[in-house]
């Protein structure tokens, strides 16, 4: 695997065709030590190949309309303060800590990877060995992900990841397993590769805080077997001004379920991809997202990228995105469900909603359907706008401040995204976070 | 609900699909039943098949095959149009070789090799301007009366005197018929000056109205605006030509008939409509095509101006050739239409009933720059057998206080392709705007696909944007629930599918309604069984 430096000398000579980014992936390329050998090799290099073959997105990439992918390509992050950790989120719940830094996962830090029913490993230090279950996941499914749509940036993480976690369940575990991340370096530029395999019958739930780096690129693959259930809340650190994007790959097979809802308060700028395959009969997946984002601190963009394919008979997918902007803060959502020939008696569903708080924020949207099977139900709604005036009025007249009305309102327009997550003591939790931010948030802007 | 082949009912009795010249023939084969006349039992007949798909043989003149600039000097000359016109569209020309297809739409169609095209032809006999109509070829005639287009039209449409007896109610509508690259004649065109509109081909508007033409084309769709623009503004033929003045109400609908019937050859017409301030004008376009194998093209531009509080209301039924059932042959059309609303409560409807085609690629745009401008957009879109549609609208938000609203139904059937795209922007200054949009797909049979890609850009919180879509297939309950009545299948799904399709419909002008209505129950034969 050290052949980085002649795939950096291609790209570099291949710049002559002058690809968008390709200056930047040879630059990226260059700086980068892999491990040697490993089970994780032969995705390494294949992803490698793929790489050198697709290059980085560039501005008139059709799928990066509404974000750009400057910041993305860039060699190397820009330092990026490290917020207050005021994470405090699930600590009431019993649960498996995982804890990395800087994108290295610190075994010191964490409880004892050990459970029934579940098999729990750091990427790093399962990687030497030649025979692994995730050998046949890890940037597998990443690698079915790219069709009809290249997402570069998940093939780099295949390629470079540096650590991550690798679950394999048996049973029904209750007690979710959590990862934290922490950051300690201004200018750490993380990636790291999860990869998780529910068997037949397995149940998880898998929980992700914290701030992973001053740029941070993450892949989660999931495999969700026969009838398993898997549930995925994740909320990342408030405020920090971070770099990141994100990717779910998830296949989930016959009867199981899958489900994941993401928080995000504040940041810079944060692109999301999930892509959910629906593989067998009666599955079902829901992906939800609640954002709020203020620009007051610099730039806010967030986008949520989503890819839905029905693949199956009589499955279920659900879409719920909502995203709360202030201050010029841009909201992207582009999503899209794709119902296969034969994938009759499909029910897919795909709200995405922006509230709009001041002049100058913006939300940005591509809601698409592409169905080739006729007896399916699919449908998709898209709206745009500012807070409710009657309502606010409504709210005020009945001796509510105007400050408190309008957490409740935003409250509200979240309420769809929250009911996503079937744990009520992860949503309460989360919920209760979020009231307090914006009505703390809401005092800060009362006093100035 | 099972999928229909080639070689089903949609062929009614297993005969070949031919149009008119059959009916005659199959008429004599037929008994008649006592109490069914002999205009149902033809009726019946033509349905399920393209009825316009004959030709008329005539002898043509054609510009040597292919394009280049010598090309586009005949056509200019052709037109005797004045050396600004030439140079206007050498440029256009110039730009179009430095341009790319688009390959952006879910459209999967053949390489077009545009050197073996001819984009140039028209009737020989259309060489120097008949007066009369003795000396209009009888077989042109006999095309536009095989369309459908009422005798009496025709003789004004020859130019000829005398046409003044027409009784009054059959002269609503004046059409401007359009024959492969030129323009036939215009009909009422002194009446409509009478109350000082201009109605007449695009080519004479350059030689007679120059300082309207020179003032607006080109300023909707800029020559260099895409692919198909630009070579249409480098090689478009004829067309037609609308100036209503200010304060004026047409006193009656516009329409242009488009013709493709010489074969290889492209039709490039070019629309301008000019609405001054307070007017009103209702236009209608209707297309229809010979059937052939070889797939034929078309790039059109229609460029709408509206100034303040005026109305124009542009409806289309698209009935090209959409292929056989095989997808053999048919129309490749690629037309880019626009309108302006370019001062304070300006208003624009488009209403699109596109059924024919093989390819279609169409946008019409609505720019509603003007403060309290409203610009609609109404569309049915089917596609059966292997046709391809990617169509939609734009709805550009720049003006304050801006309104538009989108409707679309998209209906596919057998191994079609049926896709919505489209555009709403709200752009930062557009405060206080609204929009609507519903897109509704029907899919029947599971060999067909619907596509919904809509983009959507909200730059202010003023504004207010809903989109709304739906995927399904025909109710089975409404469908049992006809067939109960004793409908058959095929009738019962016209029904559902017409209802489905109700609030676009009611759009339309009442000429068009009904002969959309019908247009929809036709162009799904064969799908169902």
């Amino acid at each position: 695997m050290a052949d980085t430096a002649v795939l950096a000398a291609q790209a570099a000579a291949s710049a002559d065709k002058a690809r968008p980014g390709d200056a930047a992936l040879a630059a990226r390329l260059d700086v980068l030590t892999l491990p040697e050998g490993g089970f994780t090799r032969a995705a390494r290099e294949d992803a490698a190949q793929r790489l050198q073959a697709m290059g980085l997105p560039g501005p008139r990439d059709e799928y990066w309309r509404y974000t750009d992918p400057a910041l993305f390509n860039a060699a190397r992050p820009e330092a990026a303060e490290i917020a207050g950790d005021s994470s405090t989120l699930f600590t009431e719940i019993e649960r498996l800590n995982l804890v990395f830094v800087d994108g290295r996962f610190d075994a010191a830090a964490s409880d004892k990877l050990e459970g029934e029913g579940v098999e729990i490993e750091n990427l790093a230090s399962a990687e030497g060995r030649a025979d692994h279950w995730a050998a046949g996941l890890y940037g597998r499914l990443e690698a079915a992900g790219q069709q009809p749509v290249k997402r570069p940036f998940a093939v780099l993480n295949t390629l470079t990841a540096s650590d991550g976690v690798l679950i394999r369940v048996t049973g029904r575990i209750g007690r979710p397993v959590h990862i934290t991340y922490h950051r300690s370096a201004v200018d750490a530029d993380v990636s790291l590769h999860h990869v998780v395999k529910l068997e037949e019958g397995a149940e998880l739930t898998l929980l992700e805080t914290g701030a992973i780096g001053a740029r941070s690129n993450v892949v989660l693959e999931v495999e969700v077997g026969k009838g398993a259930r898997f549930h995925h809340v994740s909320a990342k650190r408030a405020n920090d001004p971070k770099l990141g994007i994100g990717h779910i790959f998830a296949r989930v097979e016959s009867e199981a379920l899958f489900k994941s809802f993401a928080l995000t308060v504040n940041g810079r700028m944060m692109r999301n991809e999930a892509v959910i395959d629906i593989a067998g009969d009666d599955a079902i997946a829901h992906i939800a997202a609640a954002v709020l984002g203020d620009g007051d601190t610099g730039r806010f963009h967030h986008d949520d990228t989503v890819f839905i394919i029905h693949g199956a008979e009589r499955c279920e997918s659900r879409q719920v995105f909502k995203k709360v902007l202030k201050n010029s803060a841009e909201g992207v959502f582009q999503g899209k469900i794709l119902v296969k020939p034969g994938a009759q008696k499909t029910d897919g569903y795909q709200i995405s909603q922006g509230l709009l708080l001041d002049e100058g924020s913006q939300f940005l949207a591509k809601p698409e359907l592409e169905i080739y099977a006729d007896d399916v139900k699919c449908s998709h709604g898209s709206t745009t706008g500012a807070l409710d005036e009657t309502a606010l009025f409504y709210l005020r007249s009945r001796g509510v401040p105007k400050e408190r009305a309008i957490v409740l309102l935003v409250l509200s327009f979240l309420a769809d995204a929250l009911e996503e997550i079937e744990d009520e003591r992860l949503r309460d939790d989360i919920l209760g976070r979020l009231e307090d931010w914006l009505t703390q948030r809401a005092g800060n802007q009362g006093k100035a | 609900m099972r999928l229909m082949t080639a070689g089903g009912k949609g062929m009614i009795g297993g005969r070949p699909r031919e149009g008119f010249e059959m009916t005659e023939q199959i008429g004599d084969a037929i008994e008649i039943r006592e109490g069914v006349d002999r205009e149902t039992v033809e009726t019946v007949q033509n349905m399920g098949s393209y009825k316009y798909g004959w030709d008329t043989e005539i002898e043509m003149e054609y510009a040597p095959k292919g394009i280049n600039e010598d090309i586009v000097r005949l056509i200019s000359k052709k037109n005797e149009e004045p050396e600004w016109m030439t140079e206007w569209r050498l440029q256009a020309f110039r730009r179009w070789q430095t341009m790319t297809e688009p390959k952006w739409a879910m459209l999967n169609y053949p390489e077009i090799d545009y050197q073996d095209q001819y984009y140039y032809a028209r009737p020989k006999s259309m060489e120097v301007k008949p007066r009369s109509l003795d000396e209009v070829d009888p077989k042109l005639l006999a095309t536009y009366e095989k369309l459908g287009i009422p005798l009496k039209e025709q003789m004004i449409l020859a130019g000829i005197e005398g046409a003044e007896g027409a009784p009054a109610e059959a002269r609503q509508v004046a059409v401007d018929a359009v024959f492969d690259s030129v323009s036939v004649g215009t009909t009422f065109k002194d009446e409509l000056a009478k109350a000082g509109v201009i109605f007449c081909s695009i080519s004479e508007a350059i030689r007679e109205h120059p300082e309207l033409v020179r003032k607006y084309l080109g300023s909707v769709v800029p020559q260099s605006d895409n692919f198909f623009a630009t070579l249409n503004s480098a090689v478009f033929s004829d067309g037609s030509f609308v100036y209503v003045p200010p304060g004026v109400r047409c006193p009656m609908e516009l329409s242009t008939y488009f013709r493709i019937n010489a074969e290889n050859t492209g039709q490039f017409e070019r629309t301008l409509i000019i609405a001054d301030k307070g007017s009103y004008v209702s236009y209608l376009e209707g297309c229809t095509a010979p059937k052939r194998d070889v797939a034929q093209l078309h790039a059109a531009v229609v460029e709408i101006v509206v100034l303040e509080d005026a109305e124009v209301k542009y409806s289309t039924v698209q009935n090209w050739f959409p292929g056989d059932e095989e997808g053999k042959g048919g129309i490749y059309n690629f037309v880019t239409k626009r309108a302006d609303c370019r001062e304070a409560r300006a208003k624009v409807m488009w209403t699109q009933v596109e059924t024919g085609s093989a390819i279609t690629w169409k946008y019409p745009s609505c720019i509603l720059r003007g403060e309290e401008s409203q610009g609609e957009f109404y569309s049915i879109a089917i596609a059966n057998n292997h046709q391809q549609a990617d169509t939609g609208t734009k709805m550009i938000h720049l003006g304050k206080n801006t309104r538009s609203r989108i409707v679309s139904k998209g209906i596919s059937a057998g191994h079609a392709q049926n896709t919505y795209r489209g555009l709403v922007s709200m752009h930062p200054r557009a405060t206080n705007s609204r929009n609507y949009t519903q897109c509704d797909s029907l899919l029947i049979g599971d060999k067909c696909g619907a596509h919904t890609v809509p983009y959507i850009e909200v730059k202010n919180t003023s504004s207010r944007v809903e989109h709304e879509a739906t995927t399904s297939k025909v109710d089975d309950d409404q469908l049992f629930y006809c067939r109960q009545r004793g409908m058959d299948e095929e009738e019962a799904v016209a029904l559902v599918v017409n209802g489905f399709c109700r609030e676009v419909l009611q759009a339309l002008p009442m000429e068009f309604a009904m002969e959309a209505q019908s247009l929809v129950a036709i162009s799904l034969e064969g799908s169902v069984g």
